[in-house]
């Protein structure tokens, strides 16, 4: 238990610890016959390997990272699209850090900005919104990204800019939503999933209800969890308990923070503000239904898609990732990035091929991070 | 960028604009206080938000304040949040 004494409360941890591999014994999951369990956060998947739980946690439990890093879900294409728009002189594009260095077809955001483009990393589309009112001659656009959490805070500003009349701020819309991405890979013939930590941060938006498919349609257990590595733990204990009880429910770890019906402002903000896109592209997962959101035709003045003619509203467009990289199997759990050829040689954090190297929150550059992988699985990595 | 961080609201900046000045780990910051807004404004001032993005998304109590920013810190995220912040305020400025 390397990392054990590293806990808030080490004893708490070695007590979850202890009551995971009991029940684990209880219903027979052994290494070689495990419960998959998949968590969709990428902010869990960092502290999982972060506190190495893949690791105290016993062979028969088996972590499967799901496609909640928005960063590593975005398609090439859209990087693409980023560029073009960033490249046009009269605009100054503004984006979150984490997508700086995602690779395009041609080249990501950095090397766009080290080519020329005004491209400023901002924290908040608040600070995109102030830039707009700072420099009424220039187009600020906002790369808008991310799930639920994040989706408030660009339906908010784009009202607030809709009450100002700030007629030179626009949004790059890639919003997502957790759940839809989730039935497709329940969906998947080849995906054996037992059960799922569910995201903390997204679920204190949208609620805990819109998961309640996963338990009735699927009978999978979710539980929502905090991001604590105590959390964790005790959330995979929950879901441990649940098959070991033949139940399947949505139960919620993380109620000191989230509410049953999510937060009221900001559903409002994203009902007025976005619809759903009849369908979005994924990163690995291909085209999805109903699992992007795009502006409302009222907010059409907001939408840098119509204004710029470009990405959905240019039409047909589709992109080849590039060559040897198997972000897809990865992100479908169907392979550790260990297993895949370019990882650690075309594939790093400095230089990244692949988007699930992008991030901390990506299942690859958390294995290159912290070393994920046990000691019998770099040995010997099935190829599916 | 998913994440959140918490943060004590310490004045109200802009009603109009629903904006409030937040404690983020020592760093003082604008935050749009819009989704925790329940009742009278000014009674937030004192209390511990949970901030994605430069929005108050959540009350949260104290200890889960501190909890929340141990675990951030052991992730390496909090540190991450901050330089973001410090980059935002600095995109601000006409281009270098
Ligand atoms: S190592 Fe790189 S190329 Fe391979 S799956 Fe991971 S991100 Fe993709």
């Amino acid at each position: 238990m390397k990392y054990a004494e590293e806990f808030r409360d080490p004893k708490a941890a070695k007590a979850l610890l202890a009551k995971i591999a009991e029940i684990t014994d209880e219903i027979g999951a052994t290494a070689e016959k495990p419960v998959y369990i998949m968590e969709i956060c990428g902010g869990h998947t960092h502290a999982i390997f972060r506190y190495g739980l893949d690791k105290l946690t016993p062979g028969g439990v088996e972590f499967i990272h799901g496609p909640g890093c928005p960063v590593c879900v975005l398609p090439m294409a859209r990087v693409d699209e980023c560029v073009e728009i960033a490249e046009r002189p009269e605009v100054i594009f503004t984006t979150f850090g984490d997508a700086m260095r995602v690779p395009g077809q041609k080249k990501s955001l950095l090397q766009a900005k080290a080519d020329g483009a005004d491209i400023r990393m901002v924290y908040s589309p608040l600070d995109a919104l102030e830039l707009a009112r700072r420099n009424p001659d220039r187009e600020v656009v906002f790369f808008g990204l991310g799930f639920e959490t994040t989706t408030p805070s660009t339906a908010l500003s784009i009202q607030q800019a809709a009450r100002e009349d700030l007629t030179n701020f626009s949004v790059f819309c890639n919003h997502i939503t957790v759940p839809p991405p989730i039935k497709a890979l329940l969906d998947d013939p080849h995906m054996m999933l037992d059960g799922f930590v569910g995201p903390g941060h997204v679920s204190m938006v949208i609620g805990t209800h819109p998961y309640d498919f996963i338990a009735e349609d699927y009978g999978k257990p979710i539980v929502v969890a905090g991001f604590e590595p105590l959390d964790l733990l005790q959330s995979v204990l929950m879901v441990l308990e649940q098959i070991r009880d033949g139940r399947a429910e949505v139960e919620n770890q993380y109620a000191r923070v989230v509410p049953e019906h999510g937060n009221p402002v900001s559903l409002a903000a994203i009902e007025d503000v976005y619809e759903m896109r009849p369908s979005f592209e994924w990163r690995g997962l291909g085209e999805i239904d109903k699992s992007g959101l795009r502006i409302r035709d009222k907010y059409s003045a907001f939408d840098a898609e119509e204004k710029f003619g470009i990405g959905y509203a240019a039409g047909e467009r589709s992109v080849e990732e590039p060559e040897g990289c198997a972000c897809g199997q990865v992100m479908t759990g169907r392979l550790k990035p260990t297993g895949c050829p370019q990882f650690g040689k075309g594939c790093t954090p400095e230089m990244p091929l692949g988007a699930l190297m992008v991030s901390s929150e990506g299942a690859c550059a958390a294995y290159y991070q912290y070393g994920g992988a046990r000691s019998s699985e770099v040995a010997s990595e099935p190829a599916e | 960028m998913c994440l959140g961080i918490p943060g004590q609201i310490i004045e109200i900046t802009d009603e109009a604009r629903l904006m409030a000045l937040a404690d983020v780990s020592g760093v003082r910051r604008e935050v749009n206080i819009a989704p925790v807004l329940t009742g009278e404004i000014h009674d937030l001032i004192g209390a511990w938000v949970l901030i994605h993005v430069g929005f108050a998304m959540a009350l949260i109590d104290e200890d889960e304040a501190a909890a929340t920013l141990e675990a951030l810190k052991g992730l390496g995220e909090a540190q991450e949040t901050l330089e973001a912040m410090a980059e935002g305020a600095k995109a601000l400025e006409a281009r270098a």
